[in-house]
């Protein structure tokens, strides 16, 4: 079984302050991690490795820092690394991304593609399902477990709000997984050292199949308008008080609105 | 791409069992007022297997037009067939703005959909309105709800928009109004229809929806899982329900489904109880909407207290109780 898992390099989310006095963002010393779900991908793409002695293969576009993210997916275990980077891709919004990612992916061989549900900068969960369109791919989303049943039919559990789904799909397909699913392992160190000697492949325009117009800020339908900082709603009334007086303020309050 | 000949407001409406789903009737609400706006109508889309009696509350909801699909293809979400439905319908009628829940039928179907078309798709927008130029301005948090951006799809269409729960206010139901409804006939390419689903399961009967909530005592670090049975006894008392910061889903306290924030459930409650919750911006995202908002944390610096009305710096563990003693008074 040939498996492909697409990362995204996104800031720590988690770790990104805002300036309380001019409501702009502090982006300074934010490190760059592997997208979470993406690495829950990883997960799942490794014990495939383990139980079906599959192949997996690991696939980001960015910019040539995103070589660091690669280098952990390696060390986790994944047995080949790609970089999709070229001035060409630049400035692409989730479609121009998914076109470009969808013209390497035709380049390569595979029964699965796993993508992560959803990056913790742009919260689109897009690039999956129009990743599985632009191949003609058949998809399931939130994915919670996954089973290999013979002949390369899977049987695949997808969340609902309600609860779940429970699936079936013939090979290839492609998945968009859940974080909180598959936790991921730890780096070993055989692994961190060896994924320094290994090749990431660095593939730009001229390696992948797709149409140049559909690339980059002019493949993108959507522009951003205008970015800015949320305006921060003024703080109420403050009190430091001890637990009986804090009671009676909150009981008053709560009477005022009409809420008791 | 002539953009003249693309107008009308269309809302995907998502039914499960039969049931319109509530996000549904929020996106009327708003579609209508863009609507009104550019002086044009609102389409709402409805598939599934024999719901066409369902038309009725889509127009009294806010819709002029009602599509329906009747196929049983579509009885229950599968990508392919809904996909194949929507693809059908923007070819045929040409929607100027194509509006879709932000749930887990609408976030798959979505981007299917607008790669498909080949058109943009800017996902959960807590703002929409209509430029001067008369295209759909899109405005979403990001990096985590710290910057907000407004989008814009000029030169495609449909402009496709998803929207989560709880963020657009319904239109006052009007049963008189009237509205046409057209039945739609679709050629499915069952060859592509390459998913089956074996079985829904809904886990945990009367399963709780925060968002629906009146009241909401929600927790965080500072409760901690000693804290939290307090939590729950203020809420009965008050008729609420509990819910929580990640930090305390993260550490198994309480589940996902409780969750307020950007990873979790956007909610807009009459009254928010913040209680050991520093507010970090994501949890801030969630909930900055509630009408009331008390917040109880040890820290005095903490954001919470930037966004609330009433904030008390003193200890969450031992008001809540208090407050509890006295209110059941």
């Amino acid at each position: 079984m040939k498996i492909i898992v697409c990362i995204k390099q996104v800031p720590d989310t988690t770790e990104i302050k805002i300036n309380p006095v001019t409501g702009t963002l502090i982006r300074e010393g934010v490190p760059s991690i592997i997208n979470p779900d993406d690495k829950g991908g990883l997960e799942l793409a490794l014990r495939l490795k383990e139980s079906h002695n599959a192949h997996v293969t690991v696939l980001t576009m960015g910019p040539t820092q995103a070589d660091a993210v690669l280098r952990e997916a390696l060390a986790m275990g994944v047995d080949r690394a790609i970089l999709l980077t070229d001035k060409k891709f630049a400035g692409a919004d989730t479609l121009a991304t998914s076109n470009a990612l969808a013209g390497a992916l035709r380049n390569l061989d595979y029964d699965l593609i796993i993508t992560g549900r959803q990056a913790i900068d742009g919260d689109t969960a897009q690039v999956g399902p129009q990743v599985a369109e632009l191949l003609d791919l058949p998809q399931v989303s939130y994915l919670e477990n996954l089973e290999v049943k013979e002949n390369n039919l899977f049987l695949l559990k997808k969340q609902t709000e309600e609860g779940y789904q429970l699936l079936e799909a013939d090979a290839p397909l492609l998945v968009t997984v859940l974080a909180s699913s598959f936790k991921p392992r730890y780096m070993n160190v055989k692994g961190i050292v060896e994924a320094y000697s290994k090749e990431v492949e660095i593939w730009g325009f001229d390696k992948i199949t797709v149409d140049e117009e559909n690339l980059g800020l002019k493949g993108s339908p959507t522009k951003v308008d205008k970015a800015f900082a949320k305006g921060i709603k003024g703080a109420g009334e403050i009190y430091e008080m001890d637990p009986e007086e804090a009671v009676g303020m909150i009981m008053r309050k709560l009477k005022e609105k009409y809420i008791i | 791409m002539e953009l003249n000949q693309y107008k009308d407001i269309f809302v995907f409406a998502e039914q499960r069992e039969g049931g319109i789903q509530s996000v549904t009737l929020e996106l009327l609400g708003k579609a209508r007022t863009l609507a009104d706006t550019l002086g044009e109508k609102v389409v709402a889309v409805l598939a599934g297997h024999q719901i066409s009696s369902k038309s009725q509350e889509l127009i009294s909801a806010g819709a002029d037009k009602v599509i329906v699909a009747d196929y049983p293809e579509l009885k229950d979400y599968i990508t392919e067939p809904y996909a194949q439905t929507l693809t059908h319908v923007i070819n045929n009628f040409k929607p100027s703005v194509l509006l879709i829940g932000a749930t887990t039928i609408g976030r798959d179907l979505g981007p299917r959909l607008s790669a498909r078309v080949k058109t943009g798709l800017t996902a959960d927008c807590t703002k929409l309105e209509i430029a001067e130029a008369g295209h759909l301005l899109m405005t979403r948090p990001a990096f985590g709800g710290n910057l907000m951006a407004t989008i814009v799809c000029k030169e495609h269409r449909p402009q496709m928009a998803t929207v989560r729960p709880g963020v657009m206010k319904k239109f006052d139901t009007d049963t008189t109004r009237t509205g046409e409804v057209i039945m739609l006939k679709v050629d499915f390419d069952k060859s592509k229809f390459k998913v089956r689903l074996i079985e829904t399961i809904k886990e945990g009967k009367g399963k709780i929806d925060i968002t629906e909530a009146r009241i909401l005592i929600s927790g965080g670090r500072g409760v901690g899982m000693e804290g939290m049975p307090k939590l729950k006894e203020l809420a009965t008392t008050l008729k609420a329900e509990v819910s929580a910061s990640r930090a305390l889903v993260d550490a198994g306290v309480v589940t996902h489904e409780r969750q307020v924030g950007q990873t979790g459930k956007t909610v807009r409650p009459d009254l928010y109880f913040a209680c050991g919750i520093s507010g970090a911006i994501q949890h801030l995202a969630g909930m900055e909407e509630s009408d009331y908002i008390v917040a109880i944390n040890k820290d005095k610096s903490a954001p919470i207290f930037q966004i609330s009305d009433l904030g008390i710096v003193g200890d969450v563990n031992k008001i809540i109780p208090l407050l509890n003693e006295r209110l059941k008074k």
